[in-house]
């Protein structure tokens, strides 16, 4: 970087061990510059581990509202020596180190085209806290205190922060403070504060809120009805069954009896716990289970009996770095094809694709309407960096005029009436039958349930008369699923254009500030933001309205390239893949370069030369 | 199987339950096993339980996984709702059902294959979790659909139709059900109604997770010398799948024995199953001790039946979850959905 100033538009990284208690004081930090009106985009960088492994925090301090990742430090907040030459290596020129000065280092570990800022972090702490576990947890609040004054955060935003989050915890409460003031009152005497970069008040978080996209779909799911959750512990989702039953427990309780309206059962394993979802549903009850990639593949035969006999399941697969265990704590798009085809024999599955927190929110509460509608799988396809990190994200919203779509049940009142039961008979012409809850009525309305082939009436059949009807008609459902399932949102270029891109998901937040830069390059984009599998029509409309067209997504295969060749009938020479998978989220300087090469490829000449 | 329809119309004097039912309110549709197969003395036997404990039968939901045994619950409670799921997973299907709606009966239907082998895993968390439910096991030692496999209850030096020698020890279910916290555990013999329609019903009447191993003789494939789990076969039996239905009819073994007696039964082979009626000083209140027993009869050649276990003042797995008292399934929107007074709470608490 320049030596210029840099007001609200600059990279933290703090580099720590885990389990240092350095994630808290890390939190803080982001949370006070929101508190100042000023954006940022926090990512978590961390092991397969507890406690010992490196792990960094990364705040990109953005005044314009960017939501990816930026790509450079401009401070490096050194407090691992594991991993020391790399972080120092990492800081562009011209930056900072911060770092803990107590053991003295060689001049030669240190960089001469960046400023370094050493402070006897440790000493600071042994000689205040004679425990051991505190001198290594006001270590981290004691930087807090350090970088407050660096950066010109407002210490009384800190301070409000701690009274929130050691409300009536009063000991806890001073001693935070103490060790804040302690960092503080250090940097603001040795070194030259505040520096070129530097956090200055202003007003543009507006009503936005900080949080996780797993904990968002886990609101999302208590809104939308879900009284069964059935998971098994698997890393980036747990957090997500985790949250469900902290937002039931607040908000489930029945208040005269104190008991749950609610049940949440951590399974021996992803067979069982899509087993008890498939259970669940089949009874009446919107249930749901997370889980990540390794999951879905456990779960594969039991997602096709819930395709073929018609169960409305909601499944939230929040997406890792695979194959195999692969990176369990990075992010990836690549469980699109093991998800939208699951299981043995010919099956299509829905897919909702949110692209941030406030979209896991809604179409974790739209899923089990969708759900109970479609009576069929409903896949959620988060990933790594939407569940688990905290996002600047819009408020969620919800339409209280708003109630539970169950979708086709018959009723006993229905039965009696007369109707003509049959389980899977298409009734109305789009694909979809009707279903009664097991117990509804004594002589009438009850079937059987086989994952073998059946009649329109439940009996089991093996003419393939009947079972290719049964297919057609669930070919017709699938069909109606495209006009009910989340649009495609299309937005034209500033400029008329013949090239279009396509994203969903995580890329999101990386692409909006790309396809600005590429605009001042002259690269004009029409824009296409999948947020569901099946496609719409508009999705085929759009391609075949633009030349080329850049599918952008998180997976070495282009497999959402791959659903589109196949579900579209789109000649593959069309679309141009760009691929990003090496599990770190995708950034808008990799974008702009990828695309503007391959724009360049097919004659669209950027103005000026891009950056790298 | 055979291929007579019952027929539709019902003698008015037929007898009646409490219910106003009559037997055939609790039958299904015509088996499509073999003529003579122990797990069609089961679904008499089940259904026999069942109208003589005046259930509706409406208010069953019967699961099964995939086998000979997991086909029965269409041939009984024609009234109830089924689910013949994935091989092996019918306890995580049925837990979920069970989560859903607490009201209802629910009766997992099984095979040794289904159990002890590929559904293990499930077989054992489904007891430890106390899923109000009878569990029952239709145990013939032998994979049937998949023409005469061992399967893991099959005990260790028995033969297999081919001829090839059992080497692995068996997996004992009603004893595994005991030590992972079953709360009702019991063993029948299919050709034993007058033991095993008191099973089913104690088994239904108990809250909390009640298991029926059910000794169920395979007719087509474990009837040779050698077996320890069957009765006669035919020798000169064809091993073409198309030729499963043209198995003679022959007549289900029935036993009648008092308390304390051991009885053998002879198989076609010259084998036997021994059976041995709980005594009258066998305590199935003392785990411990029915598990040493069992286990010390069982070194002997034997094998117990009767009721093995009763945890009488037993809780179920919606007691331990603390849920409230209505069916899940039947909560509407103002129970479920908080609001926008609470989002706006949470929006807040997030800034």
């Amino acid at each position: 970087m320049d030596n210029a100033t840099h007001i609200n538009d600059f990279v933290v990284k703090f580099a720590n061990v885990n389990g240092s208690g350095s994630a808290s004081a890390n939190g803080l930090f982001a949370r006070a510059i929101l508190r100042m009106g000023v954006p940022v985009a926090a990512r978590n960088i961390f092991p397969s581990n507890i406690q010992g492994l490196p792990t960094w925090y990364e705040v990109r301090v953005v005044e314009d509202g960017w939501r990816g990742r930026r790509g450079g430090v401009d401070l490096m907040v050194a407090m691992n020596p594991q991993t020391w030459e790399k972080d120092v290596a990492e800081v562009d020129p011209g930056g900072y180190l911060f770092h803990d000065s107590t053991k003295a280092l060689p001049p030669s570990r240190f960089r001469e085209d960046i400023t370094t800022f050493g402070m006897p972090l440790t000493a600071i702490c042994n000689a205040e806290y004679s425990d051991a576990r505190q001198r290594q947890l006001f270590k981290n609040i004691v930087y807090l205190g350090a970088l407050s004054a660096l950066l010109n955060i407002d210490p009384t935003e800190v301070d409000r922060l701690f009274g929130e989050q050691y409300k009536g915890k009063e000991t806890l409460l001073a001693s935070n403070r103490r060790a804040f003031g302690l960092g503080r009152d250090y940097a603001l005497e040795h070194f030259p504060c505040p520096l070129p970069i530097r956090v200055q008040r202003c007003d543009r978080v507006g009503d936005r809120i900080f949080i996780d996209g797993n904990s968002a779909a886990a609101l999302g799911c208590v809104y939308g009805g879900a009284t069964v959750a059935a998971w098994y512990p698997i890393t980036p989702s747990s957090s997500l069954a985790e949250t469900f039953a902290k937002y039931c427990r607040s908000y489930r309780t029945d208040p005269a009896t104190k008991q749950k309206r609610y049940a949440i059962l951590q399974a021996e394993d992803e067979l069982a716990s899509i087993g008890m979802v498939i259970g669940a549903a089949w009874n009446g009850a919107r249930a749901f289970t997370a889980t990540s990639g390794p999951g879905v593949s456990l779960m594969q035969e039991s997602l096709g009996l819930a395709y073929f006999a018609e169960i409305p399941v909601v499944l939230f697969d929040v997406q890792r770095g695979s194959p195999s265990t692969g990176m369990p704590t990075r992010t990836q798009q690549a469980d699109l094809l093991s998800c939208a085809y699951a299981s043995h024999g010919d099956t299509k599955h829905v897919l909702l694709l949110p692209e941030d927190p406030t979209e896991s929110f809604a179409m974790a509460a739209q899923s089990f309407d969708l759900a109970d509608r479609l009576q069929t799988p409903i896949f959620v396809m988060l990933d790594l960096d939407i569940g688990m990190q905290d996002w600047l994200t819009a408020p969620f919203r919800w339409d209280e005029m708003h109630r539970m779509d169950r979708g086709k049940v018959m009723t006993a009142a229905d039965l009696d009436a007369g109707r003509d039961f049959g389980r899977y008979l298409d009734v109305d012409g789009d694909g979809i039958p009707y279903r009664t809850y097991p117990g509804t009525h004594p002589t009438k309305g009850s079937y059987f349930t086989r994952g073998s082939t059946k009649d329109r009436y439940a009996r089991y059949t093996e003419e393939g008369v009947a079972y290719v009807d049964n297919m057609q008609r669930l070919l017709r459902k699938f069909e109606t699923a495209k006009s009910l399932v989340p649009q495609p949102v299309i937005t034209k270029a500033a400029k008329r254009t013949k090239s279009g891109v396509i994203w969903f998901g995580s890329t999101g937040a990386a692409m909006a500030e790309s396809l600005a830069l590429l605009e001042q390059d002259g690269i004009h984009l029409d824009r296409m933001r999948l947020r569901a599998f099946p496609f719409a029509d508009a999705v085929g409309a759009f391609i075949a309205a633009h030349d080329r067209v850049f599918v952008v997504e998180q997976n070495r295969d282009a497999q959402m390239k791959a659903l589109l060749v196949n579900e579209c009938g789109i000649d593959p020479s069309r679309l141009i893949s760009v691929l990003h998978y090496d599990g770190t989220p995708i950034t808008a300087r990799f974008l702009v370069r990828e695309i503007a090469e391959k724009a360049h490829l097919f004659n669209v000449t950027p103005l000026r030369k891009v950056a790298p | 199987m055979t291929y007579l329809a019952k027929p539709k119309l019902r003698h008015p004097s037929l007898p009646k339950n409490a219910l106003g039912y009559t037997h055939r309110d609790y039958e299904g549709a015509i088996s499509t096993l073999c003529a003579g197969c122990g797990h069609d003395s089961i679904s008499a036997a089940i259904i026999q339980a069942f109208f003589e404990m005046d259930v509706h039968p409406h208010r069953v939901a019967k699961l099964s996984g995939i086998g000979c045994s997991s086909k029965t619950p269409t041939y009984f409670l024609g009234n109830s709702h089924g689910f013949n799921s994935v091989h092996g997973r019918m306890p995580s299907v049925l837990t979920g059902a069970a989560l859903a709606n607490r009201d209802l009966m629910y009766l997992g239907v099984s095979g040794d294959g289904d159990s002890a082998s590929i559904g293990l895993g499930q077989f054992a968390h489904v007891m430890r979790r106390g899923v109000n439910m009878l569990y029952i096991v239709e145990n013939n030692g032998v994979y049937g659909l998949t023409k005469g496999q061992f399967s893991a209850t099959a005990d260790k030096g028995s033969k297999s139709k081919r001829g090839a020698i059992n080497s692995d020890e068996p997996i004992d279910l009603a004893m595994l059900a005991m030590t992972l916290g079953a709360t009702f555990v019991a063993r029948g013999f299919s050709g034993d109604k007058e033991q095993l329609i008191p099973l089913i019903k104690a088994a239904v009447a108990h809250h909390g997770a009640a298991f029926i191993d059910v000794l169920s003789p395979c007719v087509a494939f474990n009837n040779h010398p050698g077996s320890t789990k069957s009765y006669d076969f035919v020798r000169e039996h064809n091993e073409s799948v198309n030729r499963l239905d043209f198995i003679p009819a022959r007549a289900e073994i029935t036993t009648s024995y008092k308390p304390g007696e051991v009885r053998s039964i002879v198989l076609h082979d010259g084998g036997s199953i021994r059976l041995r009626k709980v005594d009258e000083t066998y305590d199935p209140a003392d785990r411990a001790a029915a598990i040493g027993y069992i286990e010390a009869r069982r070194e002997a050649g034997e094998v117990v039946t009767g009721l093995l276990y009763l945890h009488a003042d037993s809780t179920d797995m919606h007691d331990a979850l603390d849920t409230v008292a209505l069916p899940l399934n039947s909560l509407v929107d103002a129970d479920l959905v908080p609001g926008n007074a609470a989002l706006a709470e949470v929006n807040a608490s997030l800034r």
